[in-house]
């Protein structure tokens, strides 16, 4: 067993079994206090669990995060501020008993890998978010760690550069033979990055598999938002429909009763061509219409609506 | 003064405060006027002076040092290790404070005198006793400022947090390494504030030092204690010499402060 093979508990916060070979992207989704950073946590040997955990061969449980070789990139970056970008590099080298001028060297290549290199000497707080993450990513990645953990990379970076950092950190993970494990806010990161999507609710696994088959049909109404389709859960099944084929008017459809719903628009933003309105009743739904419909219809916030869609156009599947 | 954003600073705030610099620095003050000059320019010129000055200045020094060495240590020990009674050891070295100097010289006594509990043994073994020596002054500032100096030093620990501590060891950082690359370069403020502090209550450490150590020239008599000899007999000595206690103090601290306290 070169992989990982986990099964972690940490009281009343997680319960969760995550299973991984190497060179996988395991993105971790989920509403904010599913247990993602516990996951994240408990993995690096931060936070006391109990369960299991192999990787690469090695139980992790019983051992201190110093011994665990997992490289973690932290949601708050934690670059030792008192250090320049290169020595906050070489730090994991140095620690693990490398002289000062070879993990120099060395931190001085990934600063170079991640294109960084001329900042190897600002301290963090010279650097704007986007180079802090790049430094955190290579600080993480320079030991050569069996599992990386990244902790929600792209959150507070503005979106343009998340786009970059997201193209660039594929790249290095397409190179990273370990395991790779993503917290992730953003359905983009889950769809592009990851070979495995791990939904948590609750601190409990609500959903695994492929980014596509996750993205297609969602189990939990977090990940239809994220992934923005509408879900409803009629005992065992799944009916999932997406926003662009709901019908909005302002009176009472004629259409067959069982896919209407009446409700309030919450809230209306704009997405992609389309004006998307969050609406609430008896359901919470997304509809997407035209610009020229929302102004015609006065579909503002506050706006009584009803919702229908064709039966035709709602896929079903089982719940589990 | 720019205008405040927040317009003017209320009057129940500023007359406390102008009270309170008032009641700090009038008697301070005073005592410069009320200085004869001439008395000044003699005490300068004695050696009772320059003995006790130095040793003052030697004595705070070495004291902060060892408070440093021993202090931090238990500090960390507070600050980041969750051990059974950890409460009750942090109220219990912060007892020391609230003592009165004399009963800390007397407790000192017990310990260390010269058939005191630890005292005795030490005598026997080596023939060294700390009473009325150097090294018994040295040991009472120690006793009176390692709790000023263990709290202010806890307290900066505290403030910078264990969020550097826990990234140094998923990078594989034993303890001892985080200790001495990221805890203490973190938590520097801190511990200067700590060491200032350990040094200014050394300086001025009196009761504690007299009732351990006496007051011999040269071995034990001290600033404190040399102006409180010069009191009994000449007040205008005393008051040159609390002066230049004051001159020094002030020097010092204001030099400490454009080095350390005041984070560029």
């Amino acid at each position: 067993m070169t992989g990982l093979d986990a099964h972690l508990h940490v009281e009343g916060r997680l319960d969760a079994t995550l299973v991984a070979e190497p060179g996988d992207v395991v993105a971790v989704v989920g509403p904010n206090g599913a247990g993602k950073s516990t996951l994240v946590h408990a993995l690096s040997g931060l936070v006391a669990c109990t369960g299991h955990a192999r990787l690469a061969g090695m139980d992790l449980l019983g051992r201190t995060p110093q011994d665990r070789n997992v490289g973690v990139v932290f949601q708050d970056q934690r670059l030792f501020p008192h250090l320049s970008a290169v020595d906050n590099v070489a730090f994991g080298l140095r620690s693990r008993g490398a002289d000062k001028h070879q993990a120099r060297a060395a931190g001085l290549d990934w600063l170079d890998r991640l294109g960084i290199a001329e900042l190897a000497a600002r301290k963090p707080g010279q650097l704007s978010g986007g180079q802090a993450q790049r430094v955190a990513i290579a600080r993480a990645l320079v030991t050569s760690p069996d599992l990386l953990l990244l902790d929600e990379p792209f959150a507070g970076l503005d979106v343009g550069v998340a786009a970059t950092l997201r193209i660039e950190l594929g790249r290095h993970l397409a190179d990273f033979a370990g395991i790779t494990v993503l917290v992730t806010h953003d359905a983009l990161d889950a769809l592009t990055l990851a070979t495995q999507v791990v939904v948590l609710d609750a601190g409990q696994v609500a959903q695994v598999g492929p980014p596509t088959e996750v993205a297609a049909r969602p189990l939990t109404e977090h990940v239809a938002r994220l992934v923005g389709l509408n879900v409803i859960r009629e005992g065992d099944r799944i009916r999932a429909f997406s926003p662009s084929v709901v019908t909005v008017s302002v009176h009472a459809p004629d259409d067959s009763a069982r896919n209407r719903w009446q409700g309030v628009v919450r809230g209306a933003a704009p997405h992609g061509d389309a004006i998307r309105l969050q609406v609430s009743g008896e359901r919470d739904l997304i509809a997407d219409v035209t610009p020229a419909a929302s102004r015609e219809l006065a579909l503002a916030p506050g706006r009584e609506v009803w919702l229908s869609v064709k039966e035709t156009a709602v896929t079903t599947y089982d719940a589990v | 003064m720019s205008r405040d954003p927040l317009g003017r600073a209320p009057l129940a705030l500023l007359v406390p405060a102008a009270a309170a610099v008032l009641i700090l620095l009038v008697p301070l003050g005073a005592m410069v006027l009320a200085t004869d000059p001439g008395s000044l320019v003699d005490a300068l010129g004695t050696e009772a002076l320059q003995e006790a000055l130095w040793l003052s200045l030697l004595t705070s020094t070495v004291a902060m040092l060892v408070c440093l060495a021993l202090g931090l240590p238990l500090a960390w020990l507070l600050a980041r290790v969750d051990f059974r009674g950890r409460r009750l050891v942090r109220a219990l070295v912060t007892v020391p404070m609230v003592l009165p100097p004399v009963v800390a010289g007397i407790a000192l006594r017990s310990a260390f005198g010269r058939s005191g509990l630890l005292g005795e043994p030490l005598l026997d073994a080596t023939g060294f006793a700390f009473p009325y020596t150097t090294w018994g002054v040295v040991l009472a500032h120690v006793f009176v400022s390692l709790p000023f100096v263990t709290i202010a030093i806890e307290g900066g620990l505290r403030t910078a947090g264990t969020a550097y501590d826990d990234a140094a060891a998923t990078l594989g950082a034993t303890r001892w390494t985080t200790f001495r690359r990221v805890t203490v370069p973190l938590a520097l403020p801190g511990i200067a504030a700590g060491m200032v502090l350990g040094w200014a209550r050394s300086l001025g450490e009196f009761g504690a030092t007299i009732t351990f150590n006496g007051n011999y020239p040269g071995t034990t008599q001290t600033m404190p204690t040399l102006i409180y000899v010069a009191r009994q007999s000449d007040a205008d000595a005393a008051l040159a010499l609390s002066l230049v206690m004051l001159a020094v103090s002030i020097t010092v601290l204001v030099a400490l402060r454009d080095r350390w306290l005041v984070p560029a």
